[in-house]
């Protein structure tokens, strides 16, 4: 079951990245919340923060972050979790994640498919 | 405007994407499920705006015993890679399109990636059937709707009411034929399975 170890990435880096916490909120965020800057990069912020805060002028969600900055999900949320309790940015959480029911509302259905059918 | 060429030098990991609407505040998940090489990604290619991105979750040996993992005691880190796109729906809705591998180690992380999902497309290849079987179980297990798809280049070899059979899908469940390859028969896949989330969503709302 167990068949790889996370080798394709350099644990220093990880551990440096995230000051040696290996765990966030995991409620915090979702892989689809949307991170948006609520300020500038400030002069020896951390690098990733500082990153992150520049990308996020407009919305992006968290696992487009952790793509761009090619580190895994879990790290970048430990990252976000700095950042929110600093108040640098905010996060838009998704509806469905909230709301907990095992099918989503006909009318977000609805709209979903308008907007699938105008692709 | 005047400000963005000093801002050059400074700026994060090239965004290989329009960015998002600023208005945007709520994303929605799709999962399209299969085995290596059936076309996860080449769907997702298909209807995405942005070119596919790819990037993983991890997971230590803590939170595996949840389930059989047949006496695994050290711990250990695995690692689940997977592909995903994205939609804009509307100025207020955009929807996030996943490839996963249906790997057994996969579905560990099922909760923690893919909560509040709002359906699943299991994407077929029909020479290798049995690789479907599992995600299947697995979708059900979590309670998760879904659809299948074949993806299908060329002539069939049997017919959707063959397949079904061979997969033991019950008739509830649509099973569409589509080639992943073209836009328009990936977005038709994605509208049948909204279409198809949509009646047990109502029917749901009707019922007493």
């Amino acid at each position: 079951m167990i068949r790889e170890a996370i080798d394709g990435e350099n644990p220093d880096r990880l551990y440096t990245v995230t000051g040696g916490r290996s765990r966030a909120d995991e409620n915090a965020f979702d892989l689809v919340t949307l991170i948006v800057s609520e300020s500038d990069p400030a002069p020896g912020m951390q690098s990733e923060h500082a990153a992150i805060l520049r990308m996020c002028r407009t919305p992006v969600a968290v696992v487009e972050l952790a793509a761009e900055l090619k580190l895994p999900v879990s790290v970048v949320k430990i990252l976000l979790c700095d950042l929110l309790d600093t108040g640098r940015i905010a996060a838009r959480h998704p509806s469905a994640s909230v709301v907990r029911t095992p099918l989503p509302h006909p009318e977000i259905l609805k709209q979903v498919l308008v907007g699938l059918k105008k692709l | 405007m005047d400000s963005r060429s000093s801002e050059v030098a400074v700026q994060a990991p090239p965004r290989s994407r329009a960015p998002l609407a600023s208005t945007v505040n709520d994303a929605l998940k799709i999962v399209i499920v299969g085995g290596f090489g059936v076309g996860k990604t080449t769907m997702v290619r298909a209807v995405s705006e942005i070119r596919p991105l790819s990037t993983e979750e991890t997971m230590t040996g803590a939170g595996i015993g949840i389930d059989d993992t047949g006496g695994v005691r050290e711990k250990t880190t695995t690692t689940v890679a997977f592909d995903f796109g994205r939609i804009s729906l509307n100025e207020r809705m955009v929807l996030y399109l996943f490839g996963a591998p249906g790997q057994e180690r996969f579905w560990f992380l099922w909760d923690r990636l893919f909560a509040g999902t709002l359906g699943a497309v299991v994407l077929v290849d029909t020479r290798r059937v049995a690789d479907s079987w599992y995600a299947i179980d697995r979708l059900e297990h979590h309670g998760m709707p879904f659809i299948v798809a074949r993806n299908n280049f060329g002539e069939p070899e049997h017919t959707l009411p063959q397949l079904r059979e061979a997969l033991s899908l019950s008739d509830d469940v649509p099973l569409i034929d589509c080639d992943a390859r073209h836009r328009a028969s990936s977005k038709s896949v994605l509208i049948a399975l909204v279409n198809h989330l949509y009646a047990l969503s109502t029917a749901r709302e009707t019922s007493p």
